[in-house]
C-alpha cells in the first residue's frame, strides 16, 4: 500500500461548522484532489471531488470529510462533550510543510524557550525533564506522559508562571491532542487540538480547536492566544528541511528530550503511514 | 489619557502600534477582535467605529484613528520625551519621514496582502503582489544601500522615527510570504538594528534576537 493509499482511509477536516451559509461554495484541496463543498441548512457541507459525493461528519467544530468508502472511524475526544468546557475552534492557517511536520512540531516541548518565549516557556528553564511515551496497543494511539514544563503563561487564563503538566496523544497521523493543566482549575486538564488537513504532500492546512475551562476570557481572547503560538511555530516549519518528515532513523539526529518525536515516526512507519514522509534521495 | 487598541495578534499594521507604545512605554488598553475565522472588524459594532473595516483602530483621548501612520505620529508626537521618533523639529529630517510613512501603505499592499493570502488563503491577484512586493523590497533595499554609504542606519537619519516603525513590520514578515531576506543585505542589516532596540517587542514570525544574550542575562 502507498502512503497515498494509506492516507486516503481518513477523516479530513475541511472547514469550521457553520463556516458556509446554505448554498455558498468554497473549494479547497485533499491529498492532492480538488474538492467542492456547498453549504447546506444543517450547519455542514455537501462534498464532492471530480462530480463524485464524499462521505461528510460534523465533529469537533468541524466538518471532516474522506475520500475513502471504507474509513476507519474518526478518533473520540471524549472532553468534547463534557459540560462546562468551552469549545474554541481556532479558523485555518496555511502552512508549507508537510502535514507530518505540523504534527511532530505540535508534539515537541524543547523549543517553547525559544520559539514561544515568555509565553510556553523561558530562558533558563529549557530542560526537558524525563517523560514516558507509550503505543497505546489497543487503540493504536501514540501518548506522551508525565511531561513538566515551567511556562511564563500557559493559557489565556494563567495568571503567573506555573510548572504546566502535559499528556500528548496522536490518535491518527495528521492529527494530535494534547491535555495540559488548566490554570484556574489545576484539578481539570485542558484539551487543545491540532487537526491537519493535507492539501499535498508539502502543503496543509491546519485547524486547531480546543476544550478549555474558561468562563472569562473573550473568544477573541482565546482564538487570538491560540493563533499566536502556532503562527509562531509556522516560519519555523517553513524552513526545515527536509520538507517532508524523514521517518527512517539515519536521516536526522534525535535527542533524548525527541521521544514522542521519535515515537511518532516509529508509528507512522509501521502503519505505512508515508504521505508526506522524506522517504530519501 | 486612555488609549484603548482594537488589536489582531497577526496583523502587521497592529503590531506597528505595538511595537511603538512599547518602545515608548506607554500603556493602552488593547481589545481583541476576532478577525479570523470571526471576521469580527466586519460587524455592525466595529463598522461604526471604522467605516472601512480594517484594523487597527486606536481610540486615544477624542480620536479615532483608523490610519496607522496617524496612530503612529499621535503616539510619538504626545509620548515622546525625546522627540526624535515624530522629528517635528527637524526640517530636514520631517518631509522624508512622511515619505517613508507613504511608501510603508505600498509594503501592505504589497507584501501585506501576500501574506494574508499565503496564510489565511485570502483571495488576491498573486502575481501582481509578488511583483509588487519584491518591487517595493529592491526600493527600500537601495535606499537603505545609500543611507549605509553616507553612515546612516536608519530610513531617515541617524536615529529611528516612526517611519522606520511603519516600513518594519511587513518587511521583516516578507519570508511568511514565501520572500526571503537573502537578497537584500542592507534591508537584513536595518531589521537587525530595529530587532536590537532596547525594549523591542515580537510578534509571531518575528523572533527574539536570542544570540545577543549572553550567559549571566545582559546583552554584550
Amino acid at each position: 500500500m502507498s502512503g497515498y493509499e494509506h492516507a486516503l482511509k481518513y477523516w479530513y477536516p475541511i472547514a469550521m461548522a457553520n463556516e458556509l451559509a446554505e448554498g455558498q461554495t468554497k473549494h479547497t484541496q485533499l491529498l492532492g484532489n480538488d474538492i467542492v463543498l456547498c453549504g447546506n441548512n444543517r450547519g455542514s457541507a455537501d462534498v464532492r471531488t471530480a462530480g463524485k459525493p464524499l462521505l461528510v461528519q460534523s465533529d469537533y467544530g468541524h466538518v471532516w470529510t474522506t475520500l475513502s468508502d471504507d474509513p476507519h472511524p474518526l478518533f473520540s475526544i471524549p472532553e468534547a462533550s463534557e459540560h462546562g468546557r468551552r469549545f474554541v475552534p481556532c479558523g485555518v492557517v496555511r502552512v508549507s510543510c508537510s502535514p507530518l511536520r505540523a504534527v511532530e512540531n505540535f508534539l515537541d516541548i524543547a523549543h517553547f524557550p525559544f520559539v514561544h518565549t515568555g509565553i510556553l516557556g523561558s530562558e533558563p528553564h529549557t530542560e526537558v525533564y524525563k517523560y514516558d511515551v507509550n503505543i497505546d496497543e489497543t487503540a493504536d494511539e501514540v501518548f506522551a506522559t508525565n511531561i513538566k514544563f515551567f511556562q511564563p503563561q500557559a493559557s489565556k487564563s494563567a495568571e503567573g508562571g506555573i510548572e504546566t503538566e502535559y499528556i500528548y496523544r496522536v490518535p491518527a497521523p495528521m492529527a494530535a491532542v494534547l491535555y495540559k493543566t488548566c490554570p484556574p482549575k489545576p484539578e481539570y486538564l485542558d484539551v487543545i487540538a491540532l487537526f491537519v488537513q493535507p492539501l499535498d504532500e508539502e502543503t496543509c492546512d491546519v485547524w486547531p480547536w480546543m476544550a478549555l475551562y474558561d468562563d472569562t476570557s473573550s473568544m477573541a481572547d482565546l482564538i487570538q492566544f491560540q493563533q499566536l503560538i502556532f503562527v509562531q511555530d509556522r516560519s519555523i516549519l517553513e524552513n526545515q528541511m527536509p520538507r517532508r518528515l524523514p521517518i527512517d532513523p539515519g536521516h536526522e539526529i534525535p535527542t533524548k528530550a525527541d521521544l514522542t518525536s521519535i515515537a511518532y515516526r516509529r508509528w507512522l512507519k509501521k502503519r505505512g503511514a508515508y504521505y508526506g514522509a522524506f522517504e530519501g534521495i | 489619557m486612555s488609549i484603548t487598541l482594537y488589536n489582531y495578534v497577526l496583523s502587521g499594521n497592529c503590531y506597528k502600534v505595538r511595537l511603538l507604545a512599547k518602545l515608548l512605554d506607554i500603556t493602552y488598553e488593547s481589545v481583541a477582535i476576532d478577525f479570523h475565522p470571526g471576521q469580527e472588524h466586519k460587524s455592525a459594532p466595529l463598522l461604526k467605529l471604522n467605516p472601512a473595516g480594517t484594523l487597527p483602530i486606536l481610540v486615544a483621548d477624542e480620536n479615532i484613528f483608523t490610519e496607522t501612520q496617524a496612530m503612529l505620529v499621535w503616539l510619538a508626537q504626545n509620548h515622546d520625551t525625546s522627540g526624535t521618533w515624530w522629528p517635528v523639529n527637524n526640517s530636514d529630517q520631517i518631509a522624508n519621514v512622511v515619505q517613508w510613512l507613504g511608501f510603508s501603505s505600498r509594503l501592505s499592499a504589497t507584501i501585506g496582502e501576500l501574506r494574508l493570502n499565503s496564510m489565511l488563503n485570502k483571495a488576491i491577484d498573486v502575481d501582481a503582489a509578488k511583483q509588487g512586493s519584491q518591487q517595493s523590497l529592491r526600493e527600500l533595499e537601495s535606499h537603505l544601500c545609500e543611507q549605509r554609504l553616507k553612515g546612516l542606519q536608519w530610513l531617515t537619519g541617524n536615529n529611528p522615527t516612526v517611519a522606520d516603525i511603519a516600513c518594519f513590520p511587513y518587511t521583516a514578515l516578507s519570508p511568511d510570504a514565501g520572500i526571503e531576506h537573502d537578497e537584500y543585505p542592507s534591508i537584513r542589516s536595518w531589521l537587525h538594528e530595529l530587532r536590537s532596540l532596547d525594549n523591542f517587542l515580537t510578534m509571531p514570525g518575528i523572533h527574539e534576537l536570542h544570540e545577543l544574550k549572553s550567559i549571566d542575562g545582559k546583552t554584550p
